[in-house]
Parts: structure tokens; C-alpha cells; sequence
């Protein structure tokens, strides 16, 4: 595995020799004066420039002086007035003066300067971007000391909630334009536009008390979503981020801090699987904020608002500090020595002696490459069992084979470039925008020169906005769709650089992996697994699976075995088929299991019966950040560090290493230290204290030869639809972006924005519940009722409700995945 | 969405006929707020929801546009938008004056309406019709060389019920809805109609036959 | 003495002159005919041999416009024509619309054939009425008598043309904007290049030409290139309507060669009203900077405008004598600027809102001798500076009325008000009450 740089591209670039200043520059053909002058390290001010948008030239801000060569003798003719650099691209022996050479360059720069300073409010001391404003660092360095303008200011109401994350405060707004071109260019989500003209231009969305509307507020499609919400996209927090003045602002960090009182340290972002980079900005232990930090290769400048707005969750009144025990039936604090002592005590209690069981590890998707591995290892070395499983969702052998052949070891597979420049991308089991975070972004991005196809029950809001097109697949049957593709689909897989993408609910649908590999030899496309959360690909690499071991050697191959085996020093790894998380949980209810040890698992996210499996189960060891349902039911909990306060590692879903350093020093440890402690009670040396060990060990396994790999596993996909029959539907369900999960608690300004879920039928699967307004969607488990919103195109017989939102938690609430029958029932 | 069945019926067949102008749909966006106009008076918040869902775009860039243009009202218009140009030439040849005569005399300031619903007041800017000062709009037909009386007096006719007619223009002044249907591009059959060109358009063509000229033309 | 030259208006007095019977009696469509049987190439050409320039207020060659359109690549290309006429001073368009539609219409029509469009659109302001629905019945008209339509006359030449109506917003005379507002936008200009010759309307290659431009096409392919350049100076050819408005005996539409002389056109019309004396006019609209007396005899041709420091402009000259007070023109003519510039650049924008507070104290007699500079400053500030011409224009009425009337905001300053009679500017009788004066303070 290499984390190295996307591929240098190798073709020849047309370049343009020109001079900035004095200075000659040499840059592609079509670079902008305002990039041009950069390279030579000559700073034009800008406030609509941006590198990531399309050039706008509103602010007039980056006025600079131009002449180029004219006329057959080439005589350098000067334009009659200053350009705006930020639009202007550059050509051969073009002269340009800056405000540093030029006087005029600089007179119209200071006048554009006093011009948006003469509506500009004099409340930086009470602003967040004071500190870190270009505009107020403009105003300093160019501006008048004192302003002309002894006339009436524009005064505006302030500040207004765009959402209940992003706050506007029109007075501040100097109409770059940044926030509305991001909206439109990058997210495709225009819920926010200019409104008014002229002198009462300002941002907006369609608010008819703020626009001055007669008649109350209309609720439809295209006010966004079902609930009316005007701003409700997943990437709205970028739009604070770029704004050059303090006009937005998000709720969460209003008033909480000055720029220049916090600490920033670079970090990963613990949300997805894409590994994002970010910057964490923390104050005397505590964050504040979380910025993207451009990494061009990856997030380019953008992050999700779950990425940049859940932090909040590590540091609830729930966190965990101490260890603590269970002693007579209450859980209480004890010293790390006693704590540790305590917990192996209990699992060696329940795995020796007459009516031994066996003990199992869970460890949810959200570790580290590091904390993973130390996982599985306790559970091979120490617990003697391949009962390990990091996949705390949906899982299938299919999928571990899948994964251990072709994606364990395999280093960096498709990128986000690759991805990106695709001409043609198949979602299997996907839905970027809800499960992809900044993937969704990159495809944006190619939005016109890429073929999206969705195979799916119906085509999300989500895959609209990338103009994809759908092939109607109901959930667990989209093996047989991938198999019958329509031609066209397949002809354009068949492009050089298509590819097929598989996420993580493909393990939901039984074939689809051999048929999407079935596919991809057939077209020469290429698959690329992208999960959902941050942990999942780092544990397939760290062998945190039954069947895998690190770098994907299989546990059914004896040689691989062996070959771990004596890495690590130890006679024999143990060869006994391991169980799936499903699998632990089943059986540790049943009783078979008498140790569990979890780690980062969240009850709520499996099926299965975790009550019961923890009941149980003799002893249960957990390893968490908060106080969950999970640790409340342990016999030991050891509290672990969440990212911030460790260094680790994420592999991001291209096989990219996203090494992360601690932003904040605490005495919090991470799991696989933990571990390692805890492994020292049986007297074994684990090798996971550091993350150094761990990499090193990992490096030293590196990845395993194919004979070491697993086989594909053999499934029959199901050869028909389910029928459900009158008042049954077949469930399909998916994570949305923002929602309830455990990551994200704390941060109610950010739920704000989350859609609000409904459950989605086809229209004659609606008619068939009669006048219904809203659906109950039931199991023998329990039942959610939502708003029913009928969706074009959806696979009849089809109802479609998300995981994990207000009021529709399906794993706890219906025990239920994709692909069940379930029964409906309409509500009026 | 508040419209009733056959209004939205109506509307959807109309915006179907405005659409199919254009090559690409969102151009009908224009003629469609005017088309909501047509039947509401104004643009409605539902028929910023109406265009929007039927255009594919959403109800912040239908307002985007809503709010941009001076034709596009955002509260329910009088059955007369009267206009009084006070730009430069018109308010200096008495423009002024007649606004303000006017407004006392209605009652009312720029963008308000009779409380009987009848007359919108609003202050113009330059309409075109320079040769014709000072000019006065009444539903965008126009009614040149006034004065404080005859301006008076026409928005007393049009409350009175009275058909006016403009001095050049159609036989007698359409109501906003009816105007703003024409807007959206439906003929209503008034091409013809005709108070004859006004002298100010033909003051080139009467001296060049003054002078004998034939000038250029054959 | 220069005669005018009734072309365009030849027609404007007759019985039902809008009506396709009238406009072909008296000639009409026969020019179109003839296009049709020539090679698009060859009317271009004919129209550059022209010397025609743009009369919409720049004065770009009509032609040079047509031949920028990149080679045929089998999409579309358009014809949108600029019936945007919102330019203070400027009506010019309207009568020509309102009394003969159809000159405009088969301008269009051998417009597209000569450049290649199928789709022709005419972009009417919506302040208009009964203009636009003139021109949807003439272009109705000129389907049913097979001008518009499939394979026009045979010639296998197809042409729809579809009349948009704006809905109140001065920019969109601007091109790129009146592009955006086409494709239903907000009307905010477009970053050039791409200019619209190679990505316009829907992005394809489109000619923006103003209607008079494209009235002018069907006279000058049936009298020829010699009639036309006989008309004219060496670089500003042929004819144009020379609209006079204000403190004039005989407002109105005067067609005649580019070169004559305001004194001419004077003249014509009756002179100044009776008793007074010209003081300041434009000799192209509101954004062309102003003109006194001592220009009477400047010919009104592009290169002489300017040479004398303004722009013909659209020819719209509105006419101020010596009742009208410079300041109170110019500072309603800021406030227009103000409420009409369309807010996407900040010196405009900006700028525009700062002058009109300036110039409402001064012409209040609140203003300071400082406030008299300081318009300059501001003025500076955004001339040059601003995203398109708006900006520009909103200065010129600014600098040149200092220029030439510095004692005039100075009097403002120094008595504390207006040293005018309102009254004695309007062409009523009433009494100049100062409490409804107090109304636009």
C-alpha cells in the first residue's frame, strides 16, 4: 500500500511567458493575471476570486494595469483602462503592473476599497471574521484612515438564518458572489441566489417576509425538501468558509472565539470514507471549529458540513475519562492497573475452565488502520478466535471475499481524480451525496462530460444533481440488473477509465459483487468499493474481518495463516471459520458467545439483537469514547480517545494512507494501545502500543500473494423480485448524510439541516394504500411511521425510508435491512 | 400550492404554450411571472412555487429573478399600475408636479395601492417616450403631454369605472391582469386598435414634406 | 442645410401603417425577396461595403458584428435584437416598432438568412404594451404570408422569431445582460470574452444587434451600398433617427444623414421654446456626457461627438434651456443610474448609491464645496472601473455638468437651495410651492 500523489499527468502544456512587475513568469495557457502573479508570489487583492469557481469579476477589487503586443510589429499597447485580473487570462509578452508598479492600478484598487467600505458596518469587534478577514487585512494595509462617506448606510437586518447552520448578515456582504457560485457550481444546490438589485442586491434564498412577498410561505418541491427548508444542503458550510467578509457565519461558532486565540492543528476527518483533510481549531483543550484544508488530490477546498460541523460529540457530558467496573451491578471508576486487570479476569473467566465459551471481537467501521489491527489481533493471539468483525452494519462472506481478493493490499486503486475524470461511473448499492460526502463533489464536478448511472429503486435528489441517469433496480436485486444492463450502459462502461462503483449496501444485495466484477471484466471497467465510514477500508486492510487476515490473506489458506503466524511469533493462528458481526451478535444471544470485547459499536446500527447478545454474554468489554448503550451494559469500559486526541491512521476508500497527528494532548488513549495494555495480562506482548509498531508490523506483512487470497465466493443472486403481496412492500433504506448517528450528536444547528425523513413509494404502490398521507412501515419488530412522498420512477412495491433520521431508526425500530418485506400500511 | 384545479390547469396549458417558444426552457421564465401576474395580480409565492417546479429550478432562483425586474409586483397590484415619469426630461418639463399633484390626489405614495384596490402609484423612470413629455403610463400604454388636470382626471375615470383611452395605444386601457397576459405573450386581439401616431413621431416626416423633401426615399 | 431623409419613417403616417398590406404596398418584403436569392456571404459583405453602424448607442460595424460569428459548425446560431430601449432620452425604437413592425421583422429575417439563424428573437422592453402587440401581430402576420416559417418563398431557408418581453430593468439594454435575462436570468452582465458572436444565447453563437441596426438591412439591400454611403460622413454612414425631446417647439423623430447639426435639426423643428435659450443637451442619451451651445454646430456623427468629448449615442437629444437647473437634471439622472444598475460590480453599484446622496445634498442645499470634489473623487472611482458601460455612463452626466457648470453646484452650496424656479421648466403653468419641492429633497 503507497499513499503516493496521483500520477504526474505527462501531457505537454502550452505555456505563456509574460511579466508581472518586473518579473517575467512563465504559466500554462489560460492561467488568469491573478494566478499568474501568484506563482511569482505577488498578491492582487480579491475577494469574488476563487480558484475553485468560475471567475466572476464583481468586486473590481483586482484591478491591475495591463498591456500586451499588438498589431503586426508587436508594439506593446496598453489597455485604455485597469483590467480585472481575476478574469483575464494572460497571453505572450503581456506587461502587467500591480498595485506595486502601477500608480493607476493601485488609485482603482483603493477606490474600489473605499467603495465597499462605504456600506461596510464598523463591527469587527464583535465579528467572527475579524482576525482573519480579507477584507478588514485589506482595509488595514489600503484603506483611508478615515472614510469619506458622511452619508446614510444601507442597514439590514441581522443576522438572517439561511438555515439553522448558516446565519447571513446582509450588511457584511460585499456580493462576491463566492457563496451563490459555490451553491450552483459546486453542490448544485441553488437554494440560496441573489435577490433584489442594485444598491438592495443581497443573498438569499426565497424568503417572502424578507423580500417584501405578499401571501404565506409555499411548501413544494422546489423549496428544496419535503419540509420546506430553505437551506438544507450538505455542503453549505464551505460558503462560511470562502466568504472573504464575515456576511455568513454558522451557529456554532458565532461569538465562541477570536482567529487568533485558537490553535490549529491539520487532521483527518473521521465521518467517511473519503479522509478529508481538515483543520482542527481548538482553544485550551476544546474545539471550536473545523475548516477543510485544500488538499488537491483528495477534498480539493471543500468538506461536508457533517465533516466541518460534528465535533461535538467527543466532548458531551457523556464522555468517559476514567475506566470504570462493574462492581455489585453498578459500573464505577477505577484505576487503569484495576480496570484492565478486571476485564481480563472476565474473559479469562468465561473462555477457561469446564464451560468454557468462546470469546468474539467487535470493532465498528470507525477505528483506525491502527486500532484495527490491534483488534483483530487481540482476537487471534489472545482470544484464540477469527470471531472479528469491524463491519458494524450489513455484512456478507460475499463481500469479505470480494474485499480480501481485490481490495486488501491493493494500495491506491481508482482516485478521486480518476473518479472524477470517468467517463462513464455505475452506482451499485451508492448514493454519493447521502454515503459518499466529498465523492459526490468530484462527479458534480464532471457534471456534463460524465454518464452517471444509478442502479436503484429511484433516482435520489442527490444522483439528479449529478444528471444521472437510473436503471431501476429493486433493493437485493441488483446482481440480476448489473447482468442485464441496457446496451448503451454497457457500451459506455466500456469507455477506457468507466467505472463501477460499489458501496457499502452492495453487501445487502446478494451477487452483486460477482456481477459488478463479472461486468467490469466484460467492459474493462473499473471497480472501486467505496464504504461509508471512515474505518472500513483500514480494517479490510488490518484484517479486522473473520476470513481476512492483514493485507487480505485468507483465513481458510493455511499458508497465509502460517505466514502471519510466524510474523507474529506465534505458533498457529486459529483456523476456525470466524463469524460475521450479525454472526457474533446472534450467537452471543444465543449463548455460544461467553466474551465480547467492542469497540466503537453502535447498538442502534445492528439488527440483530444486541440486548439479548449483551445479556448473554458472560462478560463484555468495551472500548468507547462515550458512555453508549453498549458500554452502560459492559463489566469494563476503557475509555479510548476519539481522533483529536490520538494519532492514526484512516485509508480512505482510493487505499490513500490519511495519517493524522493529535490536535489535542489529553491522557485519552487510543483503542490499540488499550489493547495492547490489556493483551499484557495474558502475559502477551500484542505490539500495538505505538502507531509506529503497528505500521511497522504492517509493513513488515505488506500485502499477501494471490494464492494467499480469498476465494470469490459463490452466491446465487435471487432470480426473481420478491412480490410482496397487498399491504407488504419490500424495504430500501440508506443512510442520509445528516442524521441521528452517534457522530453527529450534540450539534443540533447542523440536524437543523438534515432532511427530514419520509418514506417514499412509487404512485401506484402509494394508490394501493388508498387516501394515504403518510405510511407505517412495519415488522414483527415495530414499526415508523412517516410522511408519505410519492416518487417518480420508483420500482413499484418498493417503500423507501432512511436508516437512521427523526423518527425512522430501522435497524433498532424493524430489525430490518434492505431487501426485507415489510409490511405498510397508509395513514391518512 | 393554493391554485384550484382548473386555475392550475390553465396555467400549466399556458406555461406549456410559453416553454415551447424557446429552445431552451428556462427562457420562459420571464414571460411566466408575467403569466402569474395574469391571474393573481402579482407574483404570488405560489407562483414562484409554479414556475419553479415547472422550470427545474428552485424557489430561490425564481425570486432571484422575480425581484430583479420593476414590472414584477410583490403584493397584490392595483386593477391600474399609473406611472408618472420623474426621470430627468419628463420631470423637468413637469413630471414632478404632476407626481405630486397626483399623489396627494390619489392619496397615495410610489408602490402603493387604493385602498379600493384600483390604482397603483408608481414613480417611472425613462419610458421611451421623450418626445412626448411629460408622460404618464397607465398598464404600460401610454399617455403623453400631461398635466397635473389631465392626470387627474384619467385615474378619476378609471375609479369611476370609465373606459380611458390612452393617446396612443388601444381603444381603451386593459385591466393589469388582461395587460399582464399580453406580457406573457397572448394576443388579445387590440393590435389594431389605434389613436393615430402621435405628431411628436411624425414631426420628421411633416417637415420633410414641409421642405419638398423626398430625401432617400424612392 | 442637410435634408432628412425619411426611410425608416416613410411610412409612419399612413392609414394602418403597422399592417403587413400597408408595409408591402409601399414596398415592403421586396428587399427580402432579393436577399433570398443572394449568398449570405454576399449580404454580409454588402452590409460591412455599407459602412453601417450600430445603432443601438455604440456604433459597432453592423457587419463586422455578422462576420465575427465563427464558420457554420451545424448548430445553432441566433439573432436576438435589442428592443431594449430603456436609455433616458432615447425613443427612437418604440415608434419605429409601434408604426412599422415589419421593417424590423424582415430586417430579421435577412438578417438570420445572411448569418445562418434559424431562430430569431426580439427582445422588447416590457414596459410597452401595445408596441409588443404590434410586433406579435406582424410577426403572426408574416407567417401567414410565408415570410417566417419552413423553406421561406422556397428558398429552403427556415426561420421562427419569437417576440420576449422584458419585465423592467434598464442593464438589459446591455447585451450580455439582455442575454442572461433571455435565457431567464437575473440581467447581469456576462464576462467578455467569450463575446456573444461565439458563445451568446444557450452559449451558441449569436448577433445582438439594436433594432434600427436591423430596420436599416431591408433598405439598404434594396437601394444598395452606393445609396446608403451616399448618406453620412466618411466614417458614420448613412441615415439615422435623430429623436428630439425636452425644451423644443417640435419634439419628435427626426429622420436624416449622420453629420447634420443639432442648429439643423433646430431648425426643422421650430427652435427652442419661445423665450428661451438653449442651455445643455445630450446629444446621445443620459450617459453621453452633456453638450451646451457652443456644440450647435458639431456634426452629430460619431467621430465628431467624440472628438468634441461626448458620444452620438442613440441620437437622443434631449433639449434643457436656460429654466432648467443642471444639478437637479444630473441628480435625477443619478438616481435613475442608482436604481437601475443591476448590483453585481461594487464601484457601480456602490458608487451610484454614494453619488446620489451627494448630489441630493448639494441640490438640496445641504452640500459643502468639499462635497463638489468629492463627487469627482467617487466619480473616478467607478468611470473605468465598473464591470460594463453602466457604470461609465452614470458618470458622464456628473463630470461634464461640473465641468461645465461648476458655478452652478457652487450657487446650490452657497445659497443653501436651488437658485431655480421649477416652475418656469415645466410646460404647465403652476406655482412653485416649496412644501411639494420638499417632496424629492
Amino acid at each position: 500500500m503507497t499513499a503516493t500523489a496521483d500520477k504526474p499527468a505527462a501531457e505537454v502544456v502550452d505555456t505563456v511567458t509574460l511579466t508581472i512587475d518586473g518579473t517575467e513568469v512563465t504559466v500554462p495557457k489560460g492561467t488568469l493575471i491573478i494566478r499568474a502573479a501568484e506563482q511569482v508570489g505577488i498578491e492582487i487583492p480579491r475577494f469574488c476570486d476563487h480558484p475553485a469557481l468560475k471567475p466572476a469579476g464583481a468586486c473590481r477589487q483586482c484591478l491591475v494595469d495591463v498591456a500586451s503586443p499588438a498589431g503586426p510589429e508587436g508594439k506593446l499597447r496598453a489597455f485604455p483602462k485597469p483590467q480585472a485580473s481575476c478574469t483575464m487570462t494572460v497571453t505572450e509578452g503581456m506587461v502587467v503592473n500591480t498595485q506595486h508598479t502601477s500608480e493607476e492600478a493601485d488609485r482603482a484598487q483603493k477606490g474600489v476599497m473605499e467603495l465597499l467600505l462605504i456600506n461596510h458596518p464598523l463591527d469587527c469587534p464583535v465579528c467572527d471574521k475579524g482576525g482573519e478577514c480579507p477584507l478588514q487585512n485589506q482595509a488595514m494595509s489600503h484603506g483611508r484612515p478615515e472614510s469619506r462617506f458622511v452619508d446614510v448606510k444601507r442597514v439590514f437586518e441581522k443576522p438572517l438564518a439561511l438555515s439553522s447552520e448558516i446565519l447571513l448578515d446582509r450588511e457584511r456582504c460585499v456580493l462576491c458572489q463566492r457563496c451563490t457560485r459555490f451553491s450552483k457550481e459546486i453542490a448544485g444546490d441553488a437554494f440560496i441566489d441573489l435577490q433584489n438589485r442594485g444598491a438592495q442586491q443581497q443573498i438569499g434564498t426565497f424568503d417572502e417576509d424578507v423580500l417584501d412577498f405578499d401571501g404565506y410561505r409555499p411548501v413544494g418541491a422546489a423549496t428544496v425538501d419535503e419540509a420546506g427548508k430553505a437551506f438544507s444542503s450538505y455542503y453549505s458550510g464551505n460558503t462560511v468558509q470562502i466568504c472573504p467578509v464575515g456576511a455568513l457565519t454558522s451557529a456554532a461558532y458565532r461569538f465562541r472565539s477570536r482567529p487568533f486565540d485558537l490553535v490549529s492543528s491539520p487532521s483527518i476527518s473521521e465521518h467517511d470514507s473519503s479522509g478529508s483533510a481538515i483543520r482542527i481549531d481548538h482553544r485550551r483543550g476544546k474545539i471550536l471549529r473545523r475548516l477543510a484544508e485544500n488538499d488537491p488530490v483528495v477534498n480539493e477546498d471543500w468538506i461536508s458540513d457533517k465533516d466541518r460541523f460534528a465535533f461535538a460529540w467527543q466532548n458531551l457530558s457523556d464522555r468517559l475519562t476514567r475506566p470504570l467496573v462493574r462492581k455489585d451491578g453498578e459500573l464505577v471508576e477505577a484505576s487503569w492497573p484495576e480496570a484492565l486487570a478486571a476485564a481480563a479476569a472476565g474473559i479469562k473467566a468465561q473462555t477457561t475452565g469446564d464451560d468454557a465459551r468462546g470469546a468474539a471481537v467487535l470493532a465498528g467501521g470507525r477505528v483506525t488502520l491502527e486500532d484495527a489491527y490491534a483488534y483483530q489481533k487481540l482476537a487471534r493471539v489472545v482470544l484464540g478466535t477469527n470471531d472479528v468483525d469491524a463491519r458494524a452494519r450489513t455484512a456478507s462472506d460475499e463481500e469479505q471475499a470480494f474485499l480480501g481478493a481485490q481490495v486488501a493490499g491493493t494500495g491506491l486503486g481508482v482516485t478521486f481524480g480518476e473518479l472524477e475524470k470517468a467517463p462513464t461511473v455505475v452506482l451499485v448499492g451508492f448514493e454519493p451525496e447521502d454515503e459518499g460526502g466529498v465523492v459526490f463533489l468530484r462527479l458534480r464536478k464532471s457534471l456534463g462530460r460524465q454518464q452517471v448511472v444509478a442502479v436503484a429503486p429511484f433516482l435520489s435528489r442527490g444522483s439528479e444533481k449529478l444528471g444521472a441517469t437510473l436503471v431501476p433496480a429493486a433493493p437485493g436485486r441488483e446482481a440480476a440488473v448489473l447482468a442485464d444492463l441496457p446496451a448503451d450502459v454497457r457500451e459506455a462502461l466500456a469507455q477506457p477509465g468507466a467505472v463501477i462503483v460499489l458501496g457499502e449496501r452492495a453487501a445487502e444485495a446478494p451477487g452483486a459483487f460477482a456481477a459488478a466484477q463479472d461486468l467490469a471484466s466484460s467492459t474493462g471497467a473499473r471497480v472501486a468499493w467505496i464504504p461509508r465510514r471512515a474505518g472500513e477500508r483500514g480494517a479490510v486492510e488490518a484484517g479486522a474481518l473473520p476470513g481476512l487476515l492483514p493485507g487480505g490473506r485468507a483465513v481458510s489458506v493455511k499458508a497465509a495463516r502460517d505466514a502471519v503466524a510466524a510474523a507474529w511469533g506465534v505458533d498457529a493462528l486459529p483456523s476456525a471459520k470466524g463469524r460475521d458481526t450479525a454472526g457474533i451478535v446472534k450467537a452471543a444471544a444465543e449463548g455460544t458467545i461467553g466474551a465480547l470485547v467492542v469497540g466503537g459499536v453502535s447498538a442502534s446500527d445492528l439488527t440483530g439483537d444486541v440486548a439479548a447478545a449483551l445479556e448473554s454474554a458472560g462478560f463484555v468489554v468495551s472500548l468507547e469514547v462515550r458512555r453508549s448503550e453498549i458500554a452502560e451494559a459492559a463489566d469494563v469500559v476503557l475509555p479510548v480517545a476519539p481522533p483529536s486526541e490520538k494519532p492514526g491512521t484512516f485509508v480512505n476508500w482510493e487505499g490513500r494512507l490519511r495519517a493524522f497527528a493529535t490536535a489535542i494532548r489529553t491522557d485519552a488513549m487510543s483503542d490499540h494501545r488499550v489493547l495492547d495494555l490489556l493483551a499484557r495480562e495474558w502475559g502477551v506482548e500484542l505490539g500495538t502500543g505505538t502507531v509506529e509498531a503497528v505500521n511497522a508490523e504492517l509493513a513488515a506483512l505488506g500485502a499477501a500473494e494471490a494464492a494467499h487470497r480469498p476465494a470469490a465466493a459463490k452466491v446465487k443472486a435471487p432470480a426473481r423480485n420478491p412480490r410482496p403481496k397487498k399491504g407488504a412492500a419490500v424495504l430500501a433504506t440508506w443512510h442520509q448524510l445528516v442524521d441521528e448517528g452517534a457522530l453527529q450528536d450534540g450539534e443540533p444547528y447542523l440536524a437543523g439541516t438534515g432532511r427530514v425523513a419520509v418514506a417514499r413509494m412509487s404512485a401506484a404502490t402509494a394508490a394501493s394504500l388508498g387516501d394515504a398521507v403518510s405510511v407505517e412501515v412495519s415488522t414483527e419488530a415495530g414499526a415508523v411511521e412517516l410522511p408519505l412522498v410519492v416518487t417518480e420512477g420508483m420500482v413499484d412495491g418498493v417503500v423507501w425510508v432512511p436508516v437512521k433520521s427523526p423518527g425512522s431508526w430501522v435497524a433498532r425500530d424493524l430489525r430490518a435491512a434492505a431487501g426485507a418485506v415489510v409490511s405498510v400500511k397508509g395513514a391518512a | 400550492m393554493t391554485y384550484d384545479e382548473t386555475t392550475l390547469a390553465q396555467l400549466t396549458e399556458d406555461a406549456a404554450a410559453i416553454i415551447a417558444r424557446y429552445p431552451v426552457k428556462r427562457s420562459a421564465l420571464l414571460p411566466m411571472l408575467h403569466l402569474v401576474q395574469s391571474v393573481d395580480g402579482f407574483v404570488s409565492p405560489d407562483g414562484i412555487e409554479f414556475c419553479a417546479g415547472q422550470l427545474d429550478l428552485t424557489a430561490a432562483e425564481v425570486s432571484a429573478v422575480a425581484t430583479f425586474y420593476t414590472q414584477y409586483k410583490r403584493r397584490p397590484n392595483g386593477e391600474y399600475q399609473v406611472g408618472v415619469c420623474t426621470n430627468t426630461l419628463c420631470a423637468v418639463m413637469g413630471g414632478d408636479r404632476i407626481w405630486d399633484e397626483l399623489s396627494e390626489h390619489v392619496g397615495v405614495g410610489h408602490d402603493e395601492t387604493t385602498e379600493d384596490g384600483q390604482i397603483t402609484l408608481e414613480r417611472l423612470e425613462c419610458n421611451a417616450a421623450c418626445d412626448y413629455a411629460p408622460v404618464m403610463m397607465v398598464n404600460w400604454e401610454f399617455f403623453d403631454n400631461q398635466t397635473p388636470e389631465s392626470a387627474k382626471q384619467v385615474v378619476d375615470d378609471l375609479r369611476a369605472g370609465k373606459d380611458v383611452a390612452p393617446t396612443r395605444g388601444p381603444a381603451k386601457v386593459c385591466s393589469f391582469k388582461q395587460v399582464s397576459r399580453v406580457l406573457a405573450g397572448f394576443e388579445d386581439g387590440r393590435a389594431d386598435e389605434d389613436q393615430g401616431a402621435g405628431t411628436p413621431t411624425l414631426a420628421g416626416l411633416e417637415a420633410a414634406k414641409e421642405q419638398g423633401w423626398k430625401g432617400a426615399a424612392k | 442645410m442637410t435634408d432628412l431623409v425619411p426611410v425608416l419613417s416613410a411610412t409612419w403616417g399612413s392609414e394602418q401603417s403597422w399592417s403587413l398590406d400597408t408595409y408591402t404596398d409601399a414596398g415592403g418584403y421586396a428587399p427580402l425577396k432579393k436577399a433570398l436569392g443572394m449568398e449570405p456571404g454576399d449580404l454580409i459583405q454588402a452590409v460591412k461595403d455599407s459602412g453601417l453602424r450600430g445603432r443601438g448607442g455604440a456604433g459597432f460595424p453592423t457587419g463586422m458584428k455578422w462576420g465575427f460569428l465563427p464558420p457554420d459548425d451545424g448548430g445553432p446560431r441566433y439573432l436576438v435584437v435589442n428592443a431594449d430601449e430603456s436609455e433616458p432620452g432615447t425613443c427612437k425604437d418604440i415608434p419605429t416598432m409601434m408604426s412599422a413592425p415589419h421593417a424590423l421583422i424582415e430586417g430579421v429575417i435577412i438578417t438570420s438568412f445572411a448569418i445562418g439563424c434559424n431562430h430569431a428573437f426580439i427582445y422588447l422592453r416590457g414596459e410597452v404594451v401595445h408596441v409588443y402587440r404590434r410586433l406579435l401581430q406582424a410577426v403572426r402576420e408574416a407567417y401567414e404570408a410565408g415570410h417566417l416559417g419552413k423553406d421561406i418563398h422556397g428558398s429552403g431557408f427556415d426561420l421562427d422569431v419569437t417576440v420576449h418581453a422584458g419585465a423592467g430593468a434598464y442593464i438589459c439594454g446591455e447585451e450580455t445582460a439582455l442575454l442572461d435575462s433571455l435565457e431567464g436570468r437575473r440581467g447581469q452582465p456576462r464576462l467578455k470574452p467569450p463575446f456573444p458572436a461565439v458563445a451568446g444565447l444557450y452559449a451558441r453563437p449569436t448577433v445582438v444587434n439594436n433594432v434600427e441596426s436591423v430596420a436599416s438591412v431591408p433598405a439598404i439591400v434594396d437601394k444598395g451600398v452606393e445609396w446608403f454611403t451616399a448618406m453620412g460622413t466618411e466614417r458614420s454612414k448613412g441615415m439615422g433617427l435623430f429623436s428630439l425631446s425636452g425644451h423644443v417647439t417640435r419634439p419628435g423623430q427626426y429622420e436624416a444623414p449622420l453629420g447634420i447639426t443639432l442648429r439643423e435639426l433646430l431648425e426643422l423643428a421650430g427652435g427652442i421654446r419661445e423665450g428661451h435659450e438653449l442651455k445643455f443637451w445630450t446629444p446621445g442619451g443620459s450617459s453621453t456626457p452633456i453638450f451646451t451651445q457652443d456644440h450647435l454646430d458639431t456634426p452629430l456623427d460619431y467621430e465628431s461627438v467624440g472628438a468634441a468629448g461626448s458620444m452620438l449615442g442613440t441620437r437622443a437629444l434631449q433639449l434643457f434651456d436656460d429654466t432648467t437647473c443642471v444639478v437637479r437634471a444630473v441628480t435625477r439622472w443619478t438616481e435613475f443610474y442608482k436604481h437601475e444598475s443591476c448590483g453585481k460590480c461594487t464601484p457601480c453599484r456602490e458608487g451610484t448609491y454614494w453619488l446620489t446622496q451627494i448630489l441630493k445634498r448639494i441640490e438640496a442645499g445641504r452640500g459643502t464645496e468639499a462635497d463638489i470634489q468629492q463627487l469627482l473623487d467617487t466619480c473616478d472611482s467607478i468611470a473605468g472601473r465598473s464591470f460594463c458601460a453602466l457604470g461609465d455612463g452614470a458618470t458622464s452626466s456628473i463630470i461634464s455638468s461640473v465641468k461645465l457648470f461648476r458655478e452652478e453646484y457652487e450657487a446650490h452650496v452657497e445659497q443653501g437651495g436651488c437658485p431655480f424656479d421649477h416652475s418656469a421648466a415645466a410646460l404647465f403653468d403652476y406655482s412653485d410651492t416649496p412644501a411639494t419641492e420638499e417632496a424629492h429633497a
